[in-house]
């Protein structure tokens, strides 16, 4: 009997740049089909294929044996396919029942039959094994209903319609849940499974792919690698699969020993709410990378730092001076910069200029330095090779990878004596990342200690002079210079496997 | 809400009873009755007497034009847009009812009210969702084409309106107005459409977020356009009534009251979130009654305006902050 769901040779293009390269994916009724990859593997784009969001290049569609062309998310809904994003379209204000049966509310006699739409709503959470003991009834307000619980609703709501859902796709559904959470979120998938339904499940979590699939496709560099049932493989085999590849990218040399200078931030004994016992030395000259599964709290160790988010506890101290800032104006003060993980909205003011950008941080904070003018900005931007058509350039129309740039001349001009980066090569292409890795090696090259946050273990193990690992809000280790990433995995797994399931996000 | 025992077993009313109180709907309600007994007790130690029958009826009176706007501007706030241009639409409207009555029959006065008022409603619409301006921006402009074609056509009050349809403005059973029996109907067919309709549902989503009410398949445009036209048909009643109670078409029967701020006040006050999604007509109703009853008391006071305008802007502004206390502490 063929499969439910069959994806042929499903290849797809941005920009010129291949994505996808033929893959092929099957998916049979009752199962649940785990697909895992690195960031960048074209997970999310086949998903989103799938699920009508991008057309396909090349490559068929198959469900029930129809050949399905989806052009609009609404063509897949009506066809059966569901699909739980990461961000959850719900409203708030308004209940369960509400939100379940949104855009498409039963009526009676012309107004909307309120009775009918508790009813069902009751009856999907029952059959789904959620009582009102659960605090989850149809008459909740979805804002008071924890993030897993949202989720539940999510997933009701692809679930509640007149259409018969076939396949659910859901993309990292475990990565805003806490463990016994992830847990609950398990028990539901294989319900759900168990009523015949298909699930396709992206996870950076191997150990939760192995206790819940059936089978595992890995995805790499937009091919498909191999597709293996998870009682006939391992994690080894599966993370081998995933990162097994030539190191095509060029690194800059790291530091040599005698580069390293003074200590320029120390934290001991530091922690608030996320975060427990870190113990940190940055040198002038270093970079230290950081690792972890999403939510193993090294945003929240940049935030801690910069004050956004500050220690509650703990000693910390900057240069020579004790202090733990309470607000990112005293952290800049003391000579600290964070280039945040999200620059469109965290990093820039996106309708001024690159001047005005680039002066942001030494207008707002005299205390750092006079305003580099003329001259002296011109400098600033050709050190960090800034490409724009001028100083005047609005920079939501630069690439990414100058917007970046941009980014890091606004803290070098208010001259800091720690840099911290989250995630600076997100959304960049390949040519500007380069350019970034080097920019930020001559920096600590200038005497700068840079904090390196990052997800792709390549990129990561290639800049890094020693790596630490994270791990539900400790610092789970530390590995020196060209660590493997099986080694940064096995760490940052680590402190999961004492009692919760988690997987190499790094890996992802 | 009612038949929450009618769902299946597992189906228990939530804990909604310790909301309850916090509801911003029972509270201007309850700030309502605050403001009426305050406003007896002051009248009374000046020696006046508050709760006579024609002091009520005045109140009462009082709140049906705001009241009808201030519904209609529900609607539209609720939808997450807003209508800037309904001052000058009541101008409009009277003097076209009034003129309408004196050449032709009340019926198609009232028609072709609601025909403009329709159309102005559409057009604001079309150009916030089509031309996608900023609500504010596009109602503004519509009040400054409203207002040119008044000041060019009209100097002063124009038309006249029978004695018959004066009726809609002067007469009372016992205490209440009829007018009031035009507020309740049109605040209860507001009602009905923004809790039991799919049209409602999807203002109330749309105004909630507007992205997520698209991705699940709402037709957001097409929702707002409708909160427009629903909008300014109140307006145009408010219009029809105003037309009755002066007799005639008058340029200045909108913009003299501030229906337009006016009326954004009273749904504020009332609890609606001026982004939009939360929110309702019972609320507006309740904060149109509290800005009545304050004027009524200040009136038997004979207050000085200053003062009565200092009073205002603090109420408006302490239920707001009260409002967003709340809205704060639920989202800890």
């Amino acid at each position: 009997m063929p499969a439910m769901l069959t994806m042929q040779g499903v290849s797809k293009s941005f920009l010129g740049v291949r994505v996808l390269h033929g893959v092929d994916l099957d998916l049979e009724a009752g199962e649940v089909h785990a697909l895992v990859g690195e960031n960048g593997a074209g997970k999310s784009t086949l998903m989103k294929v799938l699920a009508g969001e991008h057309v396909p290049d090349e490559g068929t569609v198959r469900l029930d044996g129809t050949a399905h062309r989806f052009g609009h998310p609404a063509q897949a809904q009506a066809a059966g396919i569901g699909i739980i994003h990461q961000e959850f379209a719900l409203l708030p204000h308004r209940t369960v029942a509400e939100n379940v049966f949104l855009g498409r509310e039963p009526t009676r006699r012309g107004l909307v039959d309120r009775r009918a739409m508790r009813e069902q709503t009751a009856r999907l959470l029952t059959e789904l094994g959620i009582g009102a003991a659960e605090g989850l009834t149809p008459d909740t307000y979805v804002r008071d209903l924890s993030v897993a619980r949202q989720q539940t609703v999510e997933i009701v709501k692809s679930l509640g319609g007149a259409s018969d859902v076939r396949v659910l796709v859901m993309d990292e559904p475990t990565a805003p849940l806490a463990d016994h959470e992830a847990g609950l979120l398990h028990d539901l998938v294989r319900r759900l499974a168990a009523r015949g339904l298909g699930v396709l499940y992206i996870s950076h979590r191997l150990r939760e792919v192995f206790e819940l699939a059936d089978r595992v496709t890995v995805l790499k560099d937009g091919r498909r690698v191999t597709t293996t049932r998870t009682a006939d493989t391992d994690t080894d085999r599966v993370v081998r699969a995933m990162v097994g590849r030539e190191l095509s990218a060029y690194y800059p040399p790291r530091a040599r020993p005698e580069e390293l200078g003074a200590l320029r931030l120390t934290v001991t004994g530091a922690g608030n709410d996320r975060l427990h016992a870190i113990d940190l030395r940055l040198r002038a000259g270093e970079i230290t990378g950081v690792a972890g599964l999403q939510g193993s709290g090294r945003t929240s160790l940049a935030r801690a730092l910069f004050g956004a988010a500050p220690f509650t506890h703990g000693r910390m101290t900057v240069g020579d001076r004790e202090l733990r800032p309470g607000s990112p104006r005293q952290a800049i003060r003391a000579g600290l910069a964070l280039v945040t993980e999200d620059r469109k909205t965290e990093g820039l003011a996106l309708r001024q200029s690159v001047r005005d950008n680039a002066l942001l941080v030494t207008r707002a904070v005299p205390a750092r330095g006079r305003p580099p003018a003329g001259r002296s900005l011109a400098g600033l931007l050709d050190r960090v090779r800034l490409q724009a058509r001028g100083e005047d350039q609005q920079t939501q129309y630069l690439s990414g990878g100058n917007q970046q740039k941009v980014v890091i001349a606004k803290w070098l001009a208010a001259h800091p004596q720690v840099l911290i980066v989250d995630e600076p090569t997100r959304g960049v292409d390949v040519g500007a990342k380069a350019a970034i890795h080097t920019l930020i090696r001559e920096l600590a090259r200038d005497g700068l200690a840079v904090l390196l946050i990052t997800s792709e273990l390549p990129e990561l193990i290639g800049m890094s002079d020693r790596v630490l690992v994270m791990a539900e809000g400790r610092i789970a280790g530390e590995l020196p210079a060209g660590a493997s990433e099986e080694d940064i995995m096995r760490l940052a797994t680590s402190a999961a496997e004492r009692p919760a399931p988690s997987a190499a996000e790094g890996a992802a | 809400m009612t038949g929450t025992a009618l769902a299946p077993a597992p189906v228990k009313s939530p804990p909604r009873k310790a909301s309850r109180l916090t509801d911003p709907v029972v509270g201007v309600w309850l700030a309502a009755l605050a403001v009426t007994l305050l406003g007896w007790l002051v009248v009374t130690l000046d020696g006046g007497t508050f709760l006579t029958q024609a002091n009520i009826t005045g109140i009462l009176q009082n709140s049906v034009a705001l009241g009808l706007v201030a519904v209609g501007q529900s609607a539209v706030i609720l939808t997450g847009s807003l209508d800037l241009s309904v001052a000058y639409l009541i101008g409009l409207g009277t003097l076209v009812a009034a003129e309408t009555m004196q050449s032709g029959s009340v019926v198609t006065a009232v028609l072709a009210v609601l025909a403009l008022s329709a159309a102005v409603g559409l057009a604001n619409g079309l150009v916030v969702t089509g031309l996608k301006v900023n609500a504010f921006i596009a109602t503004l402009g519509t009040a400054f084409i409203l207002r040119g074609w008044i000041e060019h056509h009209y100097t002063g009050p124009a038309g006249k309106v029978p004695a018959s349809f004066q009726r809609l403005g002067y007469d009372r059973i016992g205490p209440l107005p009829v007018s009031l029996f035009l507020l309740a109907a049109v605040a209860l067919a507001l009602w009905l459409i923004t809790r039991r309709t799919r049209l409602g549902h999807h203002m109330y989503a749309t105004g909630g977020d507007e992205h997520a009410a698209r991705l699940s398949g709402v037709r957001t445009r097409r929702t707002v356009i409708a909160a427009h036209v629903l909008c300014s048909l109140c307006v145009g009643a408010a219009a029809l009534f105003l037309a009755a109670r002066l007799g005639a078409g008058a340029p200045w029967a909108g913009t003299e009251a501030r229906y337009d701020l006016e009326s954004i006040a009273a749904v504020v006050l009332g609890g609606t979130v001026l982004a939009g999604g939360r929110g309702g007509v019972a609320g507006t109703l309740g904060g149109v009654l509290v800005l009545a009853v304050l004027d009524s008391v200040f009136n038997q006071l004979s207050v000085d305006p200053f003062f009565k305008n200092v009073v205002r802007g603090v109420v408006i502004i302490a239920a707001v902050a009260l409002y967003a206390r709340r809205g704060a502490r639920r989202s800890a």
